[in-house]
C-alpha cells in the first residue's frame, strides 16, 4: 500500500494512468502491469541507492571504505554484486563484529529484507556483479532431487558432509551446517563463493544444477527431513554412532548385567 | 519391599547367630579364610506373599512378551512401508521400523527379565564351592602318555628312517603351493597401469557438473569446478576406475599470485589443473579454501597450497598433487596438452 | 539278563517321555556323561563376568541378522539405476550391491530394522570384547592356565575388527568406498609387492569390479567361521578351566564359589541372551546407523567430510592421521613411510596389550595355577600398562575423528592434530605414572584399614581432651579378603661371584629379567601387606585409633 501511494503521487503517475486508460480493459491490465512497473523502477531505483548508501556509510563503511573500495579491515566490494550483500547481510555474516576469529559466524540479520535489498542495490551500483536470484531460480519447482544428490557430493559433500552438516577445514575454519539455511542464500552462496568458500558460476554449475542442489538439501537437511531408522545422531557418521553404541549401548547392557548378576535383598531383622 | 511386612517369626535364628560367629577374628591367624559365610535367606525364602508377588511379576514379564510378539506382527501385517510419523524428541521416522524394532525388543527383554527375576527371586539362591582339580596330569599319567608316544614313534620308525621322514616334510611343504599358486589369477599385474590415465594431448576438460567442455572464460577467479576427460561417460563399463585416476580439479589463479615457475607455465591464463585424488591414500580431495588457495584432504586432513605448484603445508601426504598441463584448441576450448607427467593418487614403490 | 529286566521295568514304570529321549540320546551319545561335569557347574556371580556373554550373544545375533541379510544382499557391482522407493536417489547410477541394500532399507518390511540391529550390534559385539579383554587384563585373569584362551579371546578380536571393515565395505556407499579406498593406499605403501598386493585384492586397478564380492565371502563365510570355531574353543576352556573369582570369605584356588548351571545360570545366563537382544532390538527401532542412502553411492571422484571407519578402526585412521608425510625416494623406488609406517604399527599396538601376559609370567617364573582374580590396585605396574595402553589406544581414536572435535568444540584441526601427535608419546607416560600412584595410594589404604579399622566417621573425645576418631576394627571375612592376595619378591639375579671367586656368567636375559621384576614388583611398585604380626602388635595392648 505505501509503495502504492507513494508511486501515486510520482510525476510519471499521470502519464502511466494515461497510457493505461488509452490501452486497455481490466483483462490486459494485468499484462501491462509488469512494463509500467519496470519504467516506475528506474526512478524508484535510484532512490533505493540512495538510501542503501546511507546504510553502507553507517554500517559497512568503516571496514570496507567509504566508497566499497575496501580497507586493510574488510575488502572491496566492487563487483562483488547484490547476491554476495544479500548473502552476507542476510545470514547475519555481516556486519561483522571488528575482532574475528578465523571465519566470520553467521548471526541474527539486524536489518529488514527492504534495507539489504537497498544496501545491495547500493553495492551493485558500483560494479557489476551476480544479481540477486528470484524464487523461480531457487524454488522447488522442477527440480531434480536425485541429481541435485549427485551434485551435491560432487561439488559440495567434500567440505559440508553428505547431507549438509557441516565440517572442518584448515585452522579453525570450517564449512556451517547448512540445516535451516534459506533456499536464497543456499543459491547466493554458490553463486559467490563467501568467505573460503568457492563460487560455483553458472558456467561450472548451471542454474538447474544448483536449484537441484538447493532441492536435494531440503529433502535431506531440514527439519522434516524423515531419517526412517530413528535418531539421525547428527549426522555424522561412525564416530557418533560409535559414541552412541558405547555409551547408550554397552551403557546399558552393563547395567542390565549388573543387575543381573547382583545379589537379590536379603531378609534382615530390623 | 520392606524386610518389615515379614512376620518376626519367620526369620530364621540361625541367620542372626551365624552373623556373630564370623565377626569374631581368629586369635591364632586372624587373615586366615573364615569360610563361606552361612547362606542368608532372602525375603521370597521365608515369605510365601513375597514369593507369589515374584511369581506374578515374572508371569507378567512373559505375558507382555507375548503381547509385544502379536504386536510385533500386527504391525507387519498393518503398517505400509512408506509411512512416516514424527515422534518426539526423535523425529520423522518410519513408523514400521519404531514399532517393529520396540515390539521385538519388549518382545525379547520381557523374557530375559522374566527368567531373570525368577533367577534372582525364586530359584536356590545358596551359593555352592565347586572344588577345582589342577589341569595337570597326575605323574604317572605324564609318564604313561610320554611311554605310549615314544612307543608309538618307535614303532613308526620315523626316527630311524630318515628317508621316509625327510620326504614326507618336503612333500608336506610343498603341497600348500599349488593354493598359493592357484591365487596368481586373481588378478593381473599391475604394469604401468598405475602410470597412466585417460589424459592425452588434445583431450578436451569436461565439465563434471553439466558435461559440457569447458572454455577459459567458464573459470572464474575464486570457482572451483571438476572436470573429466572427453568421452568419458558415467555408463561406461570402467568409468569407476578411469575416474578414479582422471577426475580434475579446476581453479583460476590471478598469475600473479602463483608462486611455481612450472605451474604457471602449464598453466592456462592463471587456470590450473591438479589431480582431484589425494597423493595419501587416494580420497578425492577438494576443500578447496579460495582465499588462501589451500586444498584440504577431508580424509587425513593433507593440506595443498594451489598456489605453490600444490606442495604439502601440513598432514600425512608425502608430495604434491600431479598437475596437468593445460591449454585451448582451435576452437577455445581447455584441453589437455598430455598426460599426468607422474602416477596420480598414492604413492607405490615402482612410483620412484 | 539284568539288563533286560532293567529295561523291562522302564518301560512298565512309563518314565516320562523328556527322559525316554534323554536316553536314547544318551545311549548314542553318551551325553550323560557329560551332563554330570556340567549341569551343576557352579559360576560366581559378578557383573564384569558378564561383560564376555555381551559378546557372545551379540555375535549370535549378528550371525541370525547377517544369516537373514544374505537373502536379499547381492554381492555384484554391476551399475544399475535406481527404481525404488527413495526418492532422493531416483536413477542415479548405483552397484548392485547398493542397490540392495537400499531396497532392504525402504523395500523389504523389516528390512531396515534387521540392517540396523545388525550394524549396531557388531558395534557392541566389538566394544563388548573390548571392556571383556580389559576386564581380563586388569584382573590377572589372563593367568596360568587361561594363557591360551586369552589368546583364543584377542584373536577373536582382531578377526572381529575385520569382519566388520569387511562387512561395512559391502554396501558399496560412499564412506565405506572412501574406506575401501583408503585401505588400497595402504596396501600399495607396502614396499616391494604393495601394487602387487592391491592388484591381487581388488582384480586389477581401484575399484574394479571384483572387491564387493570378494570382501562378501570373507565377510559372511571365512571370517566368522574362523570366529564361530575360536568362540566354541572360548567357552570349551572356559568350561574346562572353571570361572576364575574375586578373593573372599570361603573362596580359594582350589575351589570356585557360586551359582550352578542348572537352574540359575540356565536362567541367568539364557535370559541375558534375551536381554541383550532385546535392548539392540530397542536400540535398533530408535537409533538409526549408517543411512547408507544418505550417504549415497560410491564414486572414486566423490567423497564426504567426517570420513570415518567404525569406532573399532578408529585407532588406525587416527594412526594414519597424525602421522608426518615422510616418502624417501631412493634409485627409482619410493617408500612411502608416511602410510607405512602407521601400516606397521597398527597390528604392533594390538600386538603389545596380546604379549604382555607372556612377558609378566616370564619375569614372575610363576608356574602355579590362579584361579583368584588380582584387583587392579595390587597389581599397579600391570594396571599402570594397561592404563597406557588404553591412552595410547583413546587418543588415536580421537586422533581418527579429529575433524569431527574441531567442528564441535571450536578447535583447529591442526592443533587437534598436534594434540595427538605430542599425547600419543606423552598421554601414556602420564597415564602411566598416574595410574601407579593411585593404585600404590589405594593399596596404602587397604593396609591402613587392616591394621587399624575401618573409619566410623564417629569422633570421640577422651577425657583429657583428645578428640579421636573411633576406627572399627574389619571382621575376619573383611581382613581375609583384603590380606588374600600374593605379593612377589623382585627376582634377583644372585651373586656373580661364587664362593670361590670365580665369576658367573650373567645372561643380558636375566638381567633384563631382573630388572623387570624389579619394575614390577620392586618396593616402588608395591606396598606390602600387613603380616599378622604387625597386626597383633597394633591390636593387642595400645587400642586402636
Amino acid at each position: 500500500m505505501k509503495k502504492l501511494s507513494a508511486r501515486r503521487r510520482h510525476p510519471l503517475a499521470a502519464v502511466v494512468v494515461l497510457l493505461l486508460a488509452l490501452a486497455a480493459t481490466g483483462g490486459l491490465y494485468a499484462a501491462f502491469a509488469p512494463a509500467s512497473k519496470a519504467q516506475a523502477d528506474e526512478t524508484s531505483q535510484s532512490l533505493t541507492i540512495e538510501e542503501g548508501k546511507k546504510l553502507y556509510s553507517v554500517g559497512c563503511a568503516s571496514c570496507h571504505g567509504t566508497g566499497g573500495q575496501g580497507s586493510s579491515d574488510g575488502p572491496s566490494l566492487v563487483g562483488v554484486g547484490a547476491a554476495a550483500v544479500d548473502f552476507q547481510v542476510g545470514t547475519g555474516r555481516m556486519p561483522a563484529a571488528t575482532s574475528q576469529g578465523p571465519q566470520v559466524p553467521s548471526k541474527k540479520n539486524i536489518y529488514t529484507q527492504g534495507q539489504i535489498d537497498q544496501l545491495a542495490a547500493y553495492i551493485a551500483s558500483l560494479g557489476a556483479g551476480p544479481e540477486t536470484p528470484t524464487s523461480a531460480q531457487y524454488g522447488p519447482e522442477g527440480a531434480d532431487i536425485a541429481k541435485g544428490g549427485e551434485l551435491f557430493r560432487t561439488n559440495c559433500a567434500q567440505c559440508h558432509n553428505f547431507t549438509g552438516k557441516g565440517g572442518a577445514l584448515t585452522k579453525g575454519k570450517y564449512a556451517p551446517n547448512l540445516e535451516g539455511v534459506a533456499p536464497k542464500h543456499l543459491y547466493e552462496a554458490m553463486l559467490t563463493g563467501p568467505q573460503n568458500m568457492p563460487s560455483f558460476p553458472d558456467t561450472t554449475l548451471s542454474e538447474k544444477n544448483k536449484k537441484d542442489i538447493i532441492a536435494y538439501l531440503n529433502a535431506v537437511n531440514s527439519d522434516q527431513t524423515n531419517n526412517p531408522g530413528g535418531l539421525s545422531l547428527g549426522g555424522l557418521g561412525p564416530v557418533s554412532e560409535g559414541l552412541f553404541a558405547w555409551i547408550f549401548g554397552l551403557g546399558v547392557l552393563i547395567a542390565v548385567a549388573v543387575w543381573v548378576a547382583a545379589r537379590t535383598a536379603k531378609a534382615k531383622k530390623s | 519391599m520392606s524386610s518389615q511386612d515379614i512376620p518376626e517369626e519367620n526369620l530364621p535364628a540361625e541367620q542372626e547367630a551365624a552373623h556373630v560367629a564370623v565377626s569374631i577374628a581368629d586369635e591364632k591367624d586372624p587373615f586366615a579364610d573364615p569360610g563361606l559365610p552361612p547362606h542368608e535367606h532372602r525375603i521370597q525364602d521365608i515369605d510365601e506373599r513375597a514369593a507369589r508377588r515374584s511369581e506374578r511379576m515374572v508371569a507378567l514379564l512373559f505375558t507382555v512378551s507375548m503381547l509385544a510378539t502379536v504386536g510385533f506382527i500386527a504391525a507387519y501385517v498393518g503398517i505400509p512401508r512408506d509411512k512416516s510419523i514424527f515422534v518426539f524428541p526423535i523425529g520423522h521416522l518410519s513408523a514400521l521400523n519404531f514399532t517393529l524394532g520396540l515390539t521385538l525388543g519388549v518382545a525379547l527383554f520381557c523374557i530375559g527379565a522374566g527368567a531373570v527375576h525368577w533367577a534372582r527371586t525364586l530359584m536356590s539362591d545358596v551359593e555352592i564351592a565347586d572344588e577345582r582339580h589342577p589341569i595337570e596330569a597326575e605323574p604317572e599319567v605324564r609318564a604313561k602318555v610320554h611311554a605310549d608316544f615314544k612307543q608309538g614313534a618307535k614303532e613308526s620308525a620315523i626316527g630311524r628312517r630318515k628317508l621316509i621322514r625327510n620326504t614326507m616334510f618336503g612333500a608336506l611343504t610343498l603341497v600348500p603351493l599349488s593354493g598359493v599358486i592357484l591365487l596368481r589369477d586373481l588378478g593381473p599385474l599391475p604394469g604401468t597401469s598405475l602410470r597412466h590415465t585417460l589424459w592425452s594431448k588434445g583431450k578436451l576438460l569436461v565439465n563434471m557438473n553439466t558435461n559440457q567442455p569447458l572454455r577459459p572464460s567458464d573459470v572464474q577467479v575464486g570457482s572451483l569446478t571438476f572436470a573429466k576427460p572427453e568421452g568419458l561417460e558415467d555408463t561406461d563399463e570402467e568409468f569407476q576406475t578411469e575416474i578414479a585416476k582422471a577426475a580434475l580439479m579446476i581453479v583460476r589463479l590471478q598469475p600473479d599470485n602463483i608462486k611455481d615457475k612450472r605451474e604457471l607455465e602449464w598453466s592456462h591464463e592463471g587456470i590450473v589443473a591438479y589431480s582431484k585424488i589425494c597423493t595419501h591414500v587416494g580420497c578425492p580431495i577438494s576443500l578447496y579454501e579460495q582465499q588462501t588457495h589451500h586444498v584440504l584432504c577431508p580424509c587425513h586432513q593433507s593440506t595443498f597450497d594451489l598456489s605453490d605448484g600444490a606442495r604439502v603445508i601440513f598432514g600425512p601426504a608425502g608430495h604434491a598433487l600431479p598437475q596437468l598441463r593445460i591449454g585451448v584448441n582451435d576452437e577455445g576450448y581447455l584441453q589437455a596438452l598430455g598426460d599426468f607427467e607422474e602416477p596420480v593418487g598414492p604413492a607405490f614403490w615402482e612410483r620412484g | 539278563m539284568s539288563t533286560t529286566t532293567n529295561d523291562e521295568s522302564r518301560t512298565r514304570g512309563k518314565a516320562p517321555a523328556g527322559e525316554r529321549v534323554a536316553d536314547w540320546a544318551d545311549g548314542r551319545l553318551g551325553i550323560y556323561s557329560l551332563a554330570k561335569a556340567n549341569m551343576r557347574k557352579i559360576f560366581p556371580d559378578h557383573w564384569s563376568f558378564m561383560l564376555g556373554e555381551v559378546s557372545l550373544y551379540s555375535f549370535i545375533i549378528i550371525i541370525l541378522t547377517g544369516v537373514y541379510l544374505t537373502l536379499f544382499f547381492h554381492p555384484s557391482m554391476n551399475e544399475v539405476a535406481y527404481h525404488g522407493s527413495y526418492v532422493p536417489l531416483q536413477g542415479q547410477l548405483m552397484s548392485e550391491a547398493f542397490n540392495s541394500t537400499v531396497h532392504i532399507s525402504f523395500d523389504v518390511r523389516g528390512g531396515l530394522l534387521v540392517r540396523q540391529i545388525h550394524h549396531w550390534a557388531a558395534l557392541i559385539f566389538l566394544a563388548g570384547m573390548f571392556v571383556h579383554m580389559m576386564r581380563v587384563f586388569f584382573t590377572g585373569a589372563f593367568r596360568k592356565p587361561r594363557e591360551i584362551n586369552w589368546l583364543f579371546g584377542f584373536l577373536l578380536f582382531v578377526l572381529g575388527m575385520f569382519t566388520g571393515f569387511t562387512g561395512y565395505s559391502l554396501p558399496d556407499d560412499l564412506l565405506s568406498g572412501t574406506g575401501v579406498r583408503f585401505m588400497e593406499g595402504a596396501v600399495l605403501s607396502v614396499p616391494i609387492v604393495g601394487t602387487y598386493l592391491s592388484y591381487f585384492l581388488f582384480g586389477g586397478q581401484f575399484p574394479g569390479h571384483d572387491f564387493v564380492a570378494r570382501f562378501y565371502s570373507v565377510h559372511i563365510l571365512l571370517l566368522p567361521g574362523i570366529m564361530l570355531g575360536l568362540v566354541v574353543g572360548h567357552l570349551i576352556l572356559v568350561f574346562y578351566h572353571k570361572h576364575t573369582q574375586f578373593a573372599g570369605p570361603g573362596k580359594s584356588e582350589k575351589n570356585v564359589v557360586g551359582m550352578p548351571l542348572l537352574p540359575v545360570y540356565m536362567a541367568k545366563a539364557g535370559g541375558f541372551f534375551f536381554l541383550v537382544f532385546g535392548a539392540i532390538a530397542a536400540i535398533a527401532a530408535v537409533a538409526q546407523i549408517n543411512p547408507i542412502w544418505a550417504i549415497g553411492p560410491y564414486r572414486p571422484d566423490q567423497v564426504s567430510t567426517g570420513a570415518q571407519p567404525d569406532w573399532y578402526m578408529g585407532f588406525s585412521e587416527g594412526l594414519i592421521r597424525f602421522m608426518p608425510g615422510w616418502e624417501v625416494n631412493f634409485w627409482g623406488h619410493t617408500l612411502v613411510l608416511g602410510v607405512f609406517i602407521p601400516l606397521v604399527i597398527f597390528p604392533l599396538v594390538l600386538v603389545a596389550i596380546a604379549v604382555y601376559p607372556f612377558i609378566e609370567s616370564w619375569v614372575t617364573g610363576d608356574k602355579s595355577e590362579h584361579h583368584i582374580l588380582d584387583r587392579p590396585r595390587n597389581a599397579p605396574t600391570r594396571t599402570g600398562l594397561g592404563v597406557a595402553w588404553m591412552t595410547v589406544y583413546l587418543i588415536l581414536l580421537v586422533g581418527g575423528g579429529n575433524d569431527l572435535w574441531a567442528t564441535h568444540l571450536h578447535l583447529s584441526i591442526n592443533a587437534v592434530t598436534w594434540f595427538v601427535r605430542i599425547f600419543v608419546f606423552v598421554g601414556p607416560v602420564i597415564a602411566f605414572l598416574l595410574t601407579k600412584r593411585i593404585c600404590l595410594g589405594l593399596q596404602r589404604r587397604d593396609r591402613e584399614k587392616v591394621l587399624h579399622g575401618r573409619e566410623t566417621g564417629i569422633i570421640k573425645r577422651l577425657p583429657h581432651g583428645e578428640f579421636i576418631e573411633v576406627h572399627e576394627p574389619l571382621s575376619q571375612e573383611q581382613l581375609h579378603t583384603l590380606t588374600a592376595h600374593h605379593q612377589y619378591e623382585p627376582a634377583e639375579i644372585g651373586p656373580t661371584v661364587d664362593e670361590n671367586g670365580v665369576e658367573r656368567k650373567v645372561k643380558g636375559s636375566q638381567k633384563l629379567r631382573a630388572k623387570l621384576s624389579d619394575a614390577l614388583y620392586g618396593e616402588e611398585s608395591q606396598i606390602s601387606k600387613p603380616t599378622v604380626d604387625e597386626y597383633k602388635e597394633i591390636t593387642s595392648g595400645h587400642g586402636h585409633h
